[in-house]
């Protein structure tokens, strides 16, 4: 475990989503729906990462994620991973991966496509993993990373 | 049900399409005006078009089948700010089959998952038009005998032409060669050009418009927009630049065909119209054939 992981305390038993780059923290937070969570919750944010500059982590007690649940946050923290944690040991460790289709998440860059003028969700298929982009199952086109926005 | 929606050409397979065909071949020859009895298409043109929806419309009356629609949104419920999905699932219960024309891109996608009965595609914004594409195939398949190994020469907006990125998609299986005309800032998009190297299709880009026709097997010319350009002098430059002139006509081969997904502005010069090897008007005959074809396959009326 590296040393800034200790800047956020241990959990007992629950989740601990690392390795989420700085900037992408709070909508992780919001596709996680963790701000509705009743379990106890810990972030810690702008840590220093190797991999990502800056990086966030989440601890989440008592919670665990199906991996249909956690792959959601794949868009924004495609290098994020998961240490299952119980009786404070680790247990399991799991990464994120980007699903085939995206659903609901993301935003459709095309302003005439059918999803930005009906209340409806969007619906991509993944084109591409690194980096990533999206292909509307609708209108068809691809909306690559900088424009991704999250609903 | 079982009952398929058409809303992009790439809906169906290289099969399919090659039955589509052979139907609406035999729609030519032996029509069925009783096909539809008792059936009722519905024609929802959100956006104008009148040939399309007069095509549609007499492919749906030579089969017997009854048509419902509107076509001008303003004076439909559109207006007072009902939502797309509901007014797709409330025309389901008035009708068997659902074509739609929208100016928004994956409108019909949208509807075909909502409606309770088929959709038919009859153009989303720039996206898709599969039945011009069908009717583009049936017409070259007529003319030329074959679809396999034809040589067809795209001319003029080959950036912005839904009708020629479809059609190239489609073609690909058969071993076509392109060679596509174009203003430089009007080329074929790149994604297309990355397709046909995916499928090793051979493909040649010019910039004039010359002698090089009399390799054509079909030569399908699409209008050059005043729109698509910032710059009028540009655009007056170069709309001239590819027009087609009887005169250009004459090395061509016998059997060679001018197609046109229309309307025709000026791209084809009014002399060409007598030329046998003017098709367009033809064309457009066949959009019929082509689209009695794709709804009584939708219907599950033929295999």
């Amino acid at each position: 475990m590296d040393k800034s992981e200790l800047k956020v305390t241990a959990i007992e038993n629950g989740t601990v989503i690392d390795h989420i780059p700085a900037n992408a923290l709070f909508k992780v937070v919001k596709i996680l729906n963790l701000e509705k969570e009743h379990n106890q919750v810990t972030f810690g944010t702008n840590l220093d990462s190797k991999k990502l500059g800056k990086k966030a982590i989440i601890k989440i007690s008592d919670r665990f994620f199906e991996d249909s649940e956690i792959n959601k946050i794949a868009l924004l923290a495609p290098n994020a991973n998961l240490n299952i944690i119980k009786g404070y040991q680790v247990t399991e460790k799991r990464s994120v991966e980007l699903p085939e289709v995206i659903k609901g998440i993301c935003k459709c860059m095309n302003p005439k496509c059918i999803t930005n003028a009906e209340p409806m969700f969007t619906k991509f298929t993944v084109v591409s993993k690194e980096p990533p982009a999206l292909k509307c199952a609708y209108c068809g086109k691809i909306t690559t990373q900088e424009h991704f926005e999250i609903i | 049900m079982g009952k398929k929606s058409l809303i992009s050409i790439t809906d169906f397979s290289t099969e399919e399409i090659v039955r589509i065909l052979e139907i609406a071949s035999r729609f030519e020859t032996s029509p069925e005006p009783q096909l539809l009895n008792g059936k009722v298409v519905a024609t929802l043109f959100f956006e104008p078009s009148t040939r399309t929806r007069l095509s549609f419309e007499s492919a749906i009356n030579r089969m017997g089948g009854r048509v419902i629609g509107f076509s001008d949104p303003n004076i439909s419920s559109v207006s007072k700010g009902e939502t797309l999905k509901d007014t797709i699932r409330i025309v389901s219960n008035y009708c068997d089959l659902i074509v739609m024309r929208h100016p928004l891109e994956g409108s019909s996608r949208y509807a075909s998952e909502v409606a309770t009965v088929p959709v038919i595609n009859a153009g989303d914004g720039a996206n898709q038009h599969p039945t011009q594409t069908l009717l583009d195939m049936y017409s070259i398949k007529k003319t030329q005998g074959r679809l396999d190994n034809i040589n067809i020469f795209m001319v003029g907006d080959l950036k912005y032409g839904r009708t020629v990125h479809s059609l190239v998609q489609a073609m690909s299986p058969f071993n076509p060669t392109f060679h596509f005309i174009s203003h430089p800032k009007l080329r074929m998009p790149q994604e297309y050009l990355d397709f046909l190297d995916a499928k090793k299709v051979k493909y040649f880009e010019h910039e004039q418009f010359t002698d090089i026709i009399s390799e054509a097997d079909i030569i399908y010319m699409t209008r050059v927009q005043r729109e698509r350009f910032q710059d009028l002098m540009e655009y007056e430059k170069t709309k001239d630049l590819y027009i087609l002139h009887n005169s250009m006509l004459d090395n061509t081969k016998p059997t060679m065909k001018i197609l046109h997904p229309l309307p025709r502005v000026n791209e084809i010069s009014q002399d060409v119209d007598p030329n046998p090897k003017a098709y367009y008007f033809q064309q457009a005959l066949n959009g019929v054939f082509a689209r009695q074809a794709v709804i009584s396959y939708v219907l599950g009326l033929k295999q």
